[in-house]
């Protein structure tokens, strides 16, 4: 997968989760994703399609999540509550917006579809034409896990656009 | 959260928001936005289609209104709204926050587009501008001057 499609997703997490924790992420891994993907929190799904097409997870540790909708309420949030998965899912519609906004810029054309609580343990696996990449950042309230899953459906509008010969 | 010095209506009630958005956290988050103004909530709507509804039952001053929703998305909804409300104000409220979105938003009648995750004092002044853009309401006290 190429890192200059990963860096908007790593970037936009990186101010997302600094705007709404007050605090910073720190990058620790990356890896690739080999099985299905286990989730270690909290998850919500994004789903994108366009000239690139995928999917991105946001998986959150509880106390994470936790923290994110106590700044918002600004009082003490029970784990159960169910703003606390409402929290996961619009942190990831964030996430992505912030990214595919970058990448449009870029060229790419995107439609994003709203995020959904991931109920299941595992996710299913990125297709065979797809590569997904795992990436864990490390917050002052727990660790925030990033799933991408993509792949090229086709060429960046400006490459395929005519060139002007002088 | 941060007060501002509340923005009202030339009739001095507070200016009256509708929130539309299908996340409740997104919701919740700019229903204290709007109270921190010094609004009040006066709807909420979870998409587009209930936004049209809520819209004409409840007049609000302003909309708050999100793209990418499930059954009938944001942009949609603006051009149904101005379509029968010509005068509606509608920020647009989005996490996708690109040129062929703001631009077809803008197009439908929206007045405005702020990117989420949304900055209180990028709000403000934004609504503050749309509010005066139509000389229909006014902050009390001096323009242009936020309270700490």
């Amino acid at each position: 997968m190429k890192m200059d499609l990963i860096q908007p997703f790593i970037g936009s997490l990186d101010a997302v989760l600094a705007e709404m924790m007050q605090a910073p992420a720190t990058i620790m891994d990356l890896s690739m994703e080999e099985e299905g993907y286990r989730k270690k929190g909290l998850a919500a799904e994004v789903v994108f399609k366009g000239q690139i097409e995928g999917r991105i997870v946001l998986d959150m540790e509880p106390s994470a999540a936790v923290k994110v909708a106590g700044c918002l309420t600004g009082d003490e949030v029970d784990p159960a509550e169910p703003i606390v998965p409402e929290t996961v899912c619009e942190l990831a519609n964030m996430v992505i917006g912030n990214a595919v906004t970058q990448l449009n810029d870029r060229g790419f054309q995107f439609k994003v579809f709203p995020p959904s609580v991931l109920t299941s343990e595992q996710c299913a696996k990125a297709g065979q034409d797809s590569e997904a990449t795992i990436l864990r950042f490390e917050t002052p309230c727990g660790n925030v896990y990033l799933n991408i899953a993509m792949k090229y459906h086709a060429r960046r509008a400006r490459e395929r656009a005519p060139m002007a010969v002088s | 959260m941060r007060q501002f010095e509340p923005l009202t209506r030339k009739d001095h009630q507070p200016v009256r928001y509708l929130i539309v958005d299908d996340s409740v956290f997104a919701r919740k988050s700019l229903a204290k936005m709007v109270e921190s103004f010094g609004g009040e909530l006066a709807g909420e709507a979870a998409d587009g289609c209930t936004a049209i509804t809520e819209y004409a039952r409840v007049k609000p001053d302003i909309v708050l209104m999100d793209i990418t929703m499930p059954q009938m998305e944001g942009i949609e909804a603006v051009e149904r709204i101005v379509q029968e409300h010509p005068t509606a104000r509608i920020v647009m409220v989005s996490s996708v926050g690109y040129q062929d979105n703001i631009l077809a938003a803008l197009q439908k009648g929206a007045r405005h587009f702020v990117q989420k995750p949304v900055k209180p004092d990028a709000l403000y002044e934004i609504i503050r501008y749309v509010l005066n853009d139509d000389g229909v309401t006014t902050p009390v006290g001096a323009l242009g001057e936020n309270s700490q």
